[in-house]
C-alpha cells in the first residue's frame, strides 16, 4: 500500500532550486532511507512530508505530495504533523522534564485526562526503549540525559502523539556507535507499526536498516531501489561511486 | 611571548580600571545618600503628611503617589508591550517595514522624557480630558517605558532557540500553543529584566509627570485615579530648589526613600526572575 506519494516535486528557497522533479512512492510499513552528500536535498525532501519547509518565508514548491491519496496542503497542518512525526538530527529535548517532554504533544492535541497521559507517556517510552533507563527519574530535566538517551526520548515524544509516518533526519549524526545501534534497533521494531523515512549521511546505516534506498544528488533522485540491489548492483554509476565512497 | 604577556597585563589594567570607574561613583552616591539621609528616616517621616511648607513632617503622599504611578505605568505598559513584542518577534514577516518599526521602537527609548511629558499633556490631560491626574501620569510614564519593554521582551523572545519552535510545531502544536507553552516561559527572565529597567525609569523620572499629574504640595492621599498626586522625584526637586530653608537631611532622606523604593520593586522582580531561571532546564 502506498502511504506517501511524491510526484514531480520541485522546491525553491528564494532563487535556489533545491529539489528537481522528484517522484517517489513510500510504502506503508517500510523503512525508506534517503542517502546522498550534503546539499543534495534529502532533508528538504523529508521536511516536505510534514510541511516544515513552509516555515521559511522564501519557500516555494511545485508538484504534489500526497498522504494516503490526499494532498498534504489540503490537510490541516497540525493534523498532518500529528500524523507525520519527526525526529531531528540533533537530540532536541524541549526545556521541560523527561515526562513533560513526552506528554507535551499529547497535551497540545487536547488530552487532559491525567491517567491517560501517564499511560501514553509510559507506552511511548517503552516503544523507544528508554523506559527502563528513565522510569525512576521522570521529573528530572531532559537535558540531564546522555545524547543517546535524549535522542530516544525524542523518538518517544514523537511516538506519543501516535503518528503514522515517522521522519528521521540523520538521527544518529551526533551519537556514538552504541547509542546508534539502540536507535537503529528501535527503528527496525517501529517499522512493524509505522512507515519510516530515514535521511542519513551514513551509507552503512542505510544498508543496515533500509528496505529501500533512495540516492539523492544535487536535488535529483538518481536511483531508488531495494536496498540489497542498490548496494550490490546499482544501476547508476554515480550511485556506485557514492556508495563506494569515491565522493561524499 | 613576553609581548603577549605584557599586552595581557595592559588589557587587564584597562578593563579593571573601567569597572572601577563605574563602581566607585555608584558606591559613593549610595554612601553619601545613606549617610546624609538616614538621620531623617523615622516612622513619622514615612507615614506623615508634609508640614510647615514641606520643611517638616513626612513624605507619605509622595511615596504613595510614586507607587501608584509606577504600578499604573507597568500595568499599562507590560501587557501591551509584551503583546507587541510577541507579534513583532513571532508573527511579523521580516521585511523592510518591520525592520524600520523595530528600529523606530529602539530609538523611541532614547527620546528625552520631557518630550513624553508634553505628549502626555497634549493627549491625556487635554485631548482625553483626564486632567492632571494619576491616570494621565501613569499612561504617560507607561508610554515612556513601552519601547524599553517591547525591545527587551522582543530580544528575550528571539533568544529562545528556533529549534524549540520547530520541535513543537513538528509535534503538531499550533503556533500559538508553541508560543504560549515553549517560547514565552523561556523568555520570562528576559522580559522581567526589561520590566525592572522600566520600573526604575518610571519611578525616577520627573519631566513626564511634571505636566500630567504632579502636585506641588498636596497633603492628602489620592482618592481616585483622577486625583492629582505628589511623587517622590518631583517632591525632591521641589524641596531642593523651590522651597527655601529645607533641612538637608529631609532632602537626602527623600532621595534615600526613592532609592529604596526602586530597589525594593526591583527586588520583587528579581525574585520572580530567579524563580523562573531556576525552572529553566537548559
Amino acid at each position: 500500500m502506498v502511504k506517501v506519494e511524491v510526484k514531480n516535486l520541485n522546491t525553491w528557497f528564494g532563487l535556489l532550486h533545491v529539489l528537481k522533479g522528484v517522484t517517489i512512492d513510500i510504502q506503508a510499513n517500510e523503512i525508506l532511507s534517503a542517502i546522498g552528500p550534503s546539499n543534495s536535498g534529502k532533508t528538504t525532501f523529508l521536511r516536505m512530508l510534514n510541511r516544515l519547509n513552509e516555515l521559511e518565508t522564501n519557500f516555494k514548491m511545485e508538484g504534489l505530495v500526497n498522504l494516503e491519496g490526499k494532498d498534504v496542503r489540503a490537510i490541516d497542518v497540525e493534523l498532518l504533523r500529528k500524523k507525520v512525526g519527526m525526529v531531528f538530527a540533533l537530540p532536541l529535548p524541549l526545556p521541560l522534564s523527561i515526562f513533560e517532554n513526552v506528554a507535551y504533544g499529547v497535551r497540545m492535541h487536547g488530552m487532559h485526562n491525567k491517567g491517560k497521559i501517564i499511560e501514553r507517556v509510559e507506552e511511548a517510552l517503552k516503544k523507544a526503549y528508554i523506559w527502563e533507563e528513565v522510569k525512576d527519574r521522570l521529573e528530572e530535566s531532559a537535558f540531564k540525559l546522555s545524547g543517546g538517551q535524549q535522542q530516544r526520548l525524542c523518538i518517544a515524544r514523537t511516538l506519543a502523539v501516535e503518528p503514522e509516518v515517522i521522519l528521521f533526519d540523520e538521527p544518529c549524526s551526533g551519537l556514538d556507535p552504541i547509542s546508534t545501534a539502540k536507535v537503529e534497533e528501535a527503528m527496525l521494531k517501529l517499522k512493524e507499526n509505522y512507515t519510516i523515512v530515514l535521511v542519513t549521511n551514513n551509507v552503512k546505516q542505510a544498508a543496515r536498516v533500509g528496505d529501500r534506498t533512495a540516492f539523492f544528488l544535487s536535488g535529483e533522485l538518481v536511483e531508488l531501489d531495494k536496498t540489497e540491489k542498490m548496494f550490490t548492483a546499482p544501476a547508476d554509476q554515480r550511485t556506485d561511486d557514492y556508495i563506494r565512497g569515491k565522493f561524499g | 611571548m613576553r609581548n603577549s604577556r605584557r599586552s595581557e597585563k595592559i588589557a587587564f589594567f584597562f578593563l579593571f580600571l573601567a569597572t572601577l570607574l563605574i563602581v566607585v561613583p555608584v558606591g559613593l552616591i549610595i554612601a553619601i545618600i545613606i549617610q546624609k539621609g538616614l538621620p531623617a528616616i523615622n516612622w513619622q517621616f514615612l507615614s506623615d503628611m508634609p508640614r510647615s511648607g514641606m520643611r517638616a513632617g513626612g513624605i507619605l503622599p509622595a511615596i504613595v503617589g510614586t507607587i501608584y504611578l509606577v504600578g499604573g505605568a507597568i500595568l499599562f505598559a507590560l501587557p501591551i508591550g509584551l503583546l507587541a513584542a510577541i507579534y513583532l518577534s513571532e508573527y511579523s514577516r521580516d521585511n523592510l517595514l518591520t525592520r524600520m518599526i523595530k528600529l523606530a521602537i529602539v530609538n523611541l527609548a532614547g527620546v528625552p522624557s520631557v518630550v513624553y511629558g508634553l505628549f502626555g499633556l497634549a493627549l491625556f490631560v487635554v485631548f482625553c480630558k483626564f486632567g492632571a491626574s494619576i491616570l494621565s501620569g501613569s499612561l504617560t510614564l507607561g508610554i515612556m517605558i513601552l519601547p524599553l519593554i517591547i525591545t527587551s521582551s522582543r530580544e528575550a523572545l528571539e533568544s529562545v532557540p528556533d529549534s524549540f519552535r520547530e520541535v513543537s510545531l513538528s509535534l503538531g502544536a499550533s503556533k500559538w500553543q508553541t508560543i504560549r507553552h515553549i517560547v514565552l516561559p523561556n523568555a520570562v527572565p528576559g522580559i522581567l529584566t526589561g520590566t525592572i529597567l522600566g520600573l526604575g525609569r518610571a519611578a525616577g523620572e520627573t519631566a513626564p509627570i511634571l505636566f500630567t499629574v504632579a502636585a506641588f504640595y498636596l497633603p492628602q492621599l489620592p482618592k481616585s485615579l483622577f486625583d492629582q498626586a505628589m511623587a517622590l522625584p518631583y517632591h525632591l526637586y521641589v524641596i531642593s530648589t523651590q522651597v527655601p530653608n529645607v533641612d538637608e537631611k529631609i532632602r537626602y532622606g527623600t532621595a534615600l526613600v526613592l532609592l529604596f523604593l526602586v530597589l525594593f520593586m526591583n527586588l520583587v522582580a528579581i525574585i520572580i526572575r530567579y524563580h523562573f531561571r531556576k525552572k529553566k532546564k537548559w
